[in-house]
């Protein structure tokens, strides 16, 4: 709006006022969203005995990275969670990519009796809570003989709807005549969807992608259901385990979140544009 | 028999073999790429809700020895220990309805404020508002949780600048659901003001131009045109905040993990205790049917109160 705003005051010679207050709340709001993240790594950063002072440092000038050394020696596990984390969060990423491009071009492209039927009913459980399946999935878990398991995390996974969506969305507008083609020159169906469908949907999946790996990346309730013993945990579970077991030690529990927040936050910034174009994307359908 | 009848039957053995094998060359690959997803909802979305519902109605250990019992455990979710689910719908709903208004003004407002400046001003903070968005909801409340800690926490520091005494953040029964709350309303609302930035974007300023020459100011043109323009982001967004808002857990599990008498109490810690502590699955089956019922209904008002106004 500030635009505008401008605009109408060109005539006479702006006093800028408007703009200078938008710039001081785009500004406060920047700090405030940055604050929590700014003072996780600070704290993580200061030694225990220097995080608890008043007035407390706001710039790290007592830096040092004796927690985190404190962290990996005596919460032994840690690099099992990271492990953990990386390995359910990929493999839900690949197989749904697979899965969802699959079902989506079926959906987008192809005709077949029930299809209606499926679609509404993926759209019909869309509103029903996760919480509402976690019982019936904690005793099916059980009878698998996978509690305590990383599969018991992964398997559930595998279901969301979401991704079937938008990849239909996707798909929905890439030209049929181009299918068709593909066909006329002798191409089978699996060949059409790999060498044409996939590499077409590039932009969809690689939204879709991110999206479902900082989901699974960051879940915490299902994890922390099912994964009991500590060197299973996930990053999110074990770093909420930190705060009972060191209590007041905020050193060693932040250096545990810093280094937990870490990898997300690098992969934010490299591929930041795909982030927000997935958001966009993904809010097409309502 | 007429000739052509005759004729069909003639061919028919010929032309088509086998309607099943047709079946099959015509429509088996379709199935066949929507299997291993349908597979999945199958097992673990499908199933396991037809089956909550189903414990939903039955008392006993779900394995063996199950009664129904028809819809007492929907009553008894209400009045096990003392009736807490009553509160801690109370307590949901006080946290949606909070966060859910600010969460939306605050993203029009800075959606609004970014909107038309150069695009690297636009990505930075676009950037900015979204990184805690990225970031595991544990690891930002175990930050306020620390900001919020009565004895060395950042708040009461600020509060000390003021000559403020010190207040108990997450121990002041009568304080910890706005602590709660206020840390959710401080987290700046990143997709909903990435939402409305693109639809923003999305309006053709000649619209805007057209009002200025009848003399419209920015705030006129920001009521007659912005707003009813983005009314199907808005609803959405309204959507997407209020279901999640309605399932808040990590946030005060982390912040208060035993809790503060029953005034941390909100729906999911309430259906997580019942299921994963108490083990009564029948109560927290109902209640966690309750709770969809709840967002069914919300989703449902929102529809028809953002519909009902005229369409541009």
């Amino acid at each position: 709006m500030a635009q505008h705003s401008v605009h109408l005051k060109r005539t006479r010679k702006p006093v800028k006022w408007t703009s200078i207050m938008a710039w001081i709340i785009l500004l406060i709001a920047a700090v405030v969203a940055l604050w929590p993240m700014y003072w996780l790594f600070i704290t993580a950063l200061t030694p225990t005995t220097f995080a608890i002072k008043t007035p407390p440092d706001l710039i790290p000038l007592h830096a040092s990275i004796d927690n985190f050394q404190r962290l990996l020696t005596q919460a032994s596990d840690y690099w099992s969670w990271g492990k953990n984390s990386i390995i359910i969060a990929l493999t839900i990423t690949i197989f749904h990519i697979f899965f969802d491009t699959l079902a989506g071009y079926a959906f987008a492209k192809k005709n077949f009796p029930g299809k209606d039927f499926l679609f509404w009913l993926l759209v019909a459980t869309m509103m029903i809570p996760s919480y509402v399946t976690f019982i019936p999935l904690y005793v099916e878990t059980r009878n698998l003989g996978l509690l305590d398991n990383l599969l018991a995390v992964i398997l559930p996974g595998l279901a969301g709807v979401f991704g079937i969506f938008l990849m239909r969305q996707y798909i929905q507008t890439l030209p049929t005549e181009l299918l068709e083609a593909a066909r006329m020159d002798g191409c089978g169906e699996l060949r059409v969807f790999w060498h044409v469908i996939l590499p077409l949907s590039k932009p969809a999946v690689g939204a879709l992608a991110i999206m479902v790996f900082v989901q699974h990346w960051n879940d915490f309730f299902w994890p922390l259901v099912v994964l009991q013993s500590s060197s299973n945990y996930t990053l999110p579970v074990g770093v909420a385990g930190l705060q009972g077991e060191f209590t007041t030690d905020f050193g060693i529990i932040f250096a545990g979140a810093a280094l937990a927040a870490l990898p997300m936050i690098i992969f934010f910034m490299i591929f930041q544009r795909n982030f927000l174009s997935g958001v966009r994307m993904g809010a097409i359908k309502g | 028999m007429s000739d052509v009848q005759l004729a069909e039957a003639k061919t028919r053995p010929a032309s088509r073999p086998n309607p099943i094998k047709r079946f099959i060359k015509q429509h088996g690959w379709s199935y066949a790429f929507v299997l291993p997803s349908m597979l999945c909802f199958a097992l673990f979305t499908l199933f396991p809700v037809a089956w909550a519902l189903i414990i939903s109605f039955q008392q006993g250990d779900i394995v063996s020895d199950n009664q129904w019992v028809g819809f007492k455990n929907y009553l008894r979710a209400f009045t096990t220990d003392s009736g807490v689910f009553v509160k801690a719908i109370q307590n949901t709903l006080y946290y949606t309805i909070l966060t859910v208004v600010a969460n939306i003004l605050i993203a029009l407002a800075l959606a609004a404020l970014i909107q038309g400046r150069h695009k690297h001003v636009k990505t930075f903070f676009l950037a900015a508002f979204y990184l805690p968005a990225v970031t595991s909801s544990v690891i930002i409340a175990v930050v306020w949780k620390f900001i919020y800690n009565s004895e060395y926490g950042f708040l009461n520091y600020l509060l000390s600048l003021v000559h403020i005494a010190p207040m108990r953040w997450l121990s002041d029964p009568n304080l910890v659901l706005n602590s709660i709350t206020l840390s959710t309303i401080l987290t700046i609302p990143a997709t909903g003001i990435v939402l409305f930035n693109a639809a923003m974007g999305s309006i053709p300023p000649e619209y805007y131009e057209a009002a200025r020459l009848d003399g419209a100011g920015p705030i006129m043109c920001w009521w007659h045109i912005t707003l009813p323009l983005i009314k199907s982001t808005t609803l959405y967004v309204v959507v997407l905040y209020t279901i999640a808002s309605f399932q808040v857990f990590e946030k005060v599990f982390i912040l208060v993990p035993s809790g503060v008498g029953n005034s941390t109490q909100v729906i999911v810690t309430q259906i997580y205790q019942n299921a994963f502590q108490q083990f009564r699955y029948g109560i927290a089956s109902a209640q966690a049917f309750i709770l969809f019922l709840m967002i069914a209904a919300v989703t449902v008002v929102q529809f028809r109160f953002f519909r009902s106004d005229v369409e541009y």
